[in-house]
């Protein structure tokens, strides 16, 4: 065996083994353990059951995914109509303000995005720097309510998952040619026609691809809705993460996480699956 | 008359991109159903022109004039004005026929009475059997058609094309060039075409436009342009030329003695330049005449001899590097023909040099 193959194997037994360890048996194990019955001293019996799939689709739980479904979705279409026109200066931007414009999105990254909730938090509180600011400017004259509502959720998604819809947007208007829009504007199309017609086609695998950035990681932030929503939604990330740490129902946790699994799987294919597409469209032969 | 009344006038037109000034004060007219011809080198400012004309550039100063109306500050989606891109820029989501479509979807034209236009200009191009596919399943030559008819169809009042034929091969870019020339005539659209490849600008135009560094060097048909240029740098852009500097000896009855390379010469011309100013004869390589000497013959007094250096095969013609006895290199260019098949040069023979009187083209050097 030479050097070369040596090290190769190597390198790939080391991932094979990380994911084995690591993503596939506790994948498995999860996948195990939501067919199996909750006991109150060993957290689980070894005796099979569907029960725990069954309680996932009564009402209850059905609302909590549709509540998890609608602040995704929303989260998401903010992410969407702030960062695209962000996205897009960006993009036709030059030089120096570009490299601070972008070290503007990169710098949270350094920064654990726990701590930057609690950073947010302290901007929106009663008595925090967004009510003193429009209280000493005369804008109200009493304290707005936004932490631990709905909004504040809201706000904290959009605030932790910005930088993903930009990057992406970012990668794809920087791709499009200047010459569609000249060519557009040429054929007598205004400016909002060639937006619609020609730039948001032309940029839709970036679309996408922030959409699904944004989507599915905002199922799992349990934190944010637990600290900014003040715990009075019920999210699937914190359904899960109740289920295991205060519920003590492994195999009820455990189904969710499989759901929420093949939620996400099924998201993926159609990302996927449209991104092929607008490849396929979007390929440019000749020269 | 149509074709005297200007279709597009630029006047004053000044452009700079930075520091860089790349149209100085010019002043273009472009009569109805021209070919005009916009040629000269790369960064000469041809494609500002065309970019002003079509609205993708707003001119620092001057005005341009479409029939007559000031659109200097129309945008371009609002000009009667339509482009042909180098890269053809055809919408990559969309199939031949939408392409086609899209002008005329923005001028909120009925569906059927779209449907047929754009088979018709799909027909005009040979393109028909194409109209669902995308520009991806097409050749250069055939995304060269779609982009000429979705800009024709537009019935624009100019088609501006921006050096169109540059991506295609020799063979597709000559019979590309014959179909534009012919589309030209039967639309009666005025064309102005970008190019720097002066074959291209002589072969296809009613008028040719040189340009060197965003000032215009000539003006004329490709005959004048070929035939009398108006100064060293049209004769040297367009064509190849030889460029033999002398200076006016003496008025003569037909045109003025000079000495051309240590050769006394008379030429026989029109032109009178003041004795005593320095001239250009220029000649075209396939004006020259040579022919060869004998080993011993000397050469007749009043004619210009030389030795041949290089011969080069080209097909219809032989091109030959001419040394003269001061060094200057000339360059002559012959036809074979049918009684003379295996002419060709030894190296190192001795030849004289002479054209047709009148021929020449004299240039008084400033």
């Amino acid at each position: 065996m030479n050097e070369r193959s040596l090290f190769k194997t190597i390198v790939i037994s080391i991932i094979s083994l990380w994911f084995l360890i690591f993503v596939f048996v506790p994948n498995i194990l999860v996948f195990a353990v939501s067919f199996l019955e909750r006991h109150e001293n060993n957290f689980v019996t070894f005796s099979f059951t569907l029960e725990n799939y069954q309680r996932i689709f009564t009402s209850v739980y059905f609302t909590v995914f549709a509540e998890s479904f609608r602040l995704a979705f929303i989260s998401m279409l903010i992410c969407l109509l702030v960062g695209y026109p962000f996205a897009y200066r960006l993009a036709r931007l030059k030089g120096r303000v570009k490299h601070i414009l972008f070290m503007l999105i990169i710098i949270p990254f350094w920064t654990s995005s726990l701590i930057r909730t609690y950073a947010i938090m302290i901007v929106l509180k009663t008595n925090g720097l967004l009510n003193k600011t429009l209280l000493a400017t005369g804008i109200i004259s009493e304290p707005l309510e936004l932490l631990y509502t709905g909004t504040a959720v809201t706000i904290g998604m959009v605030y932790s998952l910005l930088p993903f819809m930009i990057l992406p947007l970012y990668a794809s208007i920087e791709k499009l040619d200047k010459v569609y829009i000249e060519a557009a504007g040429d054929l007598g199309a205004n400016k909002i026609q060639t937006f619609i017609k020609v730039i948001i086609p032309l940029t839709m695998p970036g679309i996408i691809a922030g959409c699904i950035l944004v989507f599915l990681p905002s199922f799992c932030l349990f934190y944010i809705p637990d600290l900014m929503g003040g715990a009075k939604e019920l999210l699937i990330g914190n359904l899960i993460k109740n289920q295991f740490l205060s519920a003590r129902d492994w195999p009820f946790g455990s189904a969710v996480s499989v759901v929420l699994s093949c939620i996400m799987a099924v998201l993926l294919l159609v990302y996927y699956k449209s991104t092929k597409l607008v490849q396929k469209s979007g390929e440019r032969g000749g020269i | 008359m149509k074709q005297n009344s200007p279709v597009i006038e630029l006047t004053n037109i000044t452009k700079s991109f930075g520091e860089n000034t790349i149209l100085k004060n010019l002043n273009l007219s472009i009569s109805d159903g021209e070919f005009v011809t916009l040629l000269g080198p790369s960064g000469c400012g041809k494609t500002t022109i065309l970019r002003l004309i079509a609205g993708f550039e707003q001119p620092d100063e001057g005005r341009i004039l479409l029939a007559g109306s000031d659109i200097t500050d129309q945008p371009s989606n609002k000009r009667h004005v339509n482009t042909v891109f180098q890269s053809y820029a055809l919408f990559p989501h969309m199939t031949v026929f939408e392409n086609v479509a899209f002008g005329l979807n923005m001028d909120k034209m009925s569906k059927s009475e779209i449907k047929a236009q754009v088979n018709d200009a799909l027909r005009m191009v040979k393109m028909s059997d194409y109209a669902d596919r995308k520009p991806s399943q097409l050749s250069g030559g055939q995304q060269q058609r779609v982009a000429i008819a979705r800009a024709v169809v537009k019935k624009p009042r100019i088609l501006l094309l921006d050096e169109p034929l540059s991506a295609l091969d020799f063979k597709l870019r000559k019979q590309m060039q014959v179909e534009l020339k012919q589309l030209q005539r039967r639309l009666g659209i005025t064309f102005i075409f970008v190019t720097h490849d002066q074959e291209e600008a002589l072969s296809m135009s009613d008028r040719v436009i040189v340009m060197e560094e965003g000032v215009i060097q000539q003006s004329g048909t490709p005959k004048q342009v070929y035939e009398q240029p108006a100064n060293l740098f049209v004769a040297r852009f367009v064509g190849e030329i030889n460029v033999l500097d002398t200076v006016v000896e003496k008025h003569t009855d037909n045109g003025f003695a000079c000495k051309i390379e240590g050769f006394s010469c008379e030429i026989h011309s029109k032109k009178r330049p003041a004795e005593g100013s320095k001239v250009s004869i220029l000649l075209r390589p396939e004006d020259l005449r040579v022919e060869e000497l004998a080993k011993a013959e000397k050469p007749e007094a009043g004619s210009i001899f030389g030795r041949v250096e290089e011969t080069t095969y080209k097909g219809a013609t032989l091109e030959s590097i001419i040394v003269l006895p001061s060094g200057k290199k000339l360059l002559a260019s012959e036809f074979f023909d049918e009684e003379y098949e295996e002419f060709d040069y030894k190296l190192g023979q001795d030849v004289a040099i002479s054209w047709v009187d009148g021929w020449e083209v004299v240039l008084v050097n400033e």
